[in-house]
C-alpha cells in the first residue's frame, strides 16, 4: 500500500518500486499477474447453486466482474457467466443493487 | 431416448409450512411418476433471504428436486408452475450434459496426472507428505468445493 511499507510488504515488491524509479516513468504501477481462479484451484463445476463461490464475482454494484480485472480465463468466464444468470434467476445473486 | 436429467428449484412464501411444502412435493412428484420419470433427489434449503424483492416477499423457503426424465415432463412440470401461485419463483435446469463434462475433464486430469507422475518413476497417487503443501492438498480443495455447492 504506502510507499514506506515495501520491506514488509512480501515478495519483492520493495525491489520493484526501487527499479522503477530508477527506470523512469515506463511502468509506474507493479501488477500482480491474474491467474484464473478455476483453473487454479481446479474447480470444474462452475455451479449456479454456490452463492458463495459466485459472489466473489459479482461487486457491489451487482454486474459481473470483467475477464480484464478478475482475470478468469476465457472458457471459466462463460461458464460462470451462465451460472451468475442462474443465480440471478432464482434470486441467490442480485441483478443490481443501489 | 435416455432420460435426462433436470433441476428444478422453486421458492416458497416464507411463512409455507412443512405440510403445504410436502404437498406441492407431492404433486411434483405425482407428476413425475406418471410421466415416467423418477425423482433422484430432493432438497430442502429452507428459509433464506432474497438478493431482490420478489413481488413483496423478502424471504422465501427453497426447494431443490433432482429429477431424471423427459423433455415433456419437464415442460408439464414448467406449466403447472406457472399455474399455482403459491410457488413465487421456479426455475429448470437440464443438467445431466454439464455434469458429463464435468466428469469426464475431472478423470482426465486424474489420469493424466498419474501418467506423469509415472513416467518420472513416481507412483500414480501422491503420497502424504509429499511436495509443497499449498500444491498438494489440491484434492481436499476439490472436495470442499463440491461440498459447498452440494
Amino acid at each position: 500500500m504506502a510507499f514506506g511499507q515495501g520491506r514488509s510488504g512480501g515478495r519483492g515488491r520493495g525491489d520493484k518500486k526501487d527499479k522503477d524509479k530508477q527506470q523512469g516513468q515506463r511502468r509506474p504501477m507493479f501488477r500482480r499477474r491474474k491467474v484464473c481462479k478455476f483453473c487454479a484451484d481446479k474447480i470444474d463445476d462452475i455451479n449456479y447453486k454456490d452463492a458463495k463461490l459466485l459472489s466473489a464475482f459479482v461487486p457491489e454494484r451487482g454486474k459481473i466482474l470483467p475477464r480484464r480485472i478478475s482475470g478468469t480465463c476465457a472458457m471459466h468466464q462463460r461458464k460462470l457467466q451462465t451460472a451468475i444468470k442462474r443465480a440471478r434467476q432464482i434470486a441467490l445473486i442480485p441483478y443490481v443493487t443501489d | 431416448m435416455a432420460d435426462r436429467q433436470y433441476e428444478l428449484v422453486y421458492i416458497l412464501p416464507p411463512e409455507t409450512t412443512e405440510q403445504q411444502a410436502t404437498e406441492l412435493h407431492d404433486q411434483v412428484a405425482a407428476v413425475v411418476a406418471r410421466m415416467n420419470g423418477q425423482i433422484e433427489k430432493t432438497e430442502n434449503w429452507g428459509r433464506r433471504k432474497l438478493a431482490y424483492e420478489i413481488g413483496h416477499f423478502k424471504e422465501g423457503v427453497y426447494v431443490l428436486e433432482v429429477i431424471n426424465g423427459s423433455g415433456d415432463l419437464m415442460k408439464e412440470i414448467d406449466r403447472r408452475f406457472k399455474v399455482i401461485d403459491q410457488v413465487i419463483r421456479h426455475m429448470i435446469v437440464r443438467v445431466d450434459e454439464e455434469k458429463r463434462v464435468v466428469e469426464r475433464t475431472r478423470t482426465k486430469r486424474q489420469t493424466e496426472s498419474e501418467r506423469r507422475r509415472v513416467k518420472r518413476g513416481l507412483p500414480p497417487q501422491r503420497q502424504p507428505g509429499e511436495g509443497r503443501s499449498a500444491m498438494g492438498d489440491d484434492d481436499t480443495d476439490d472436495d470442499r468445493y463440491d461440498g459447498v455447492e452440494v
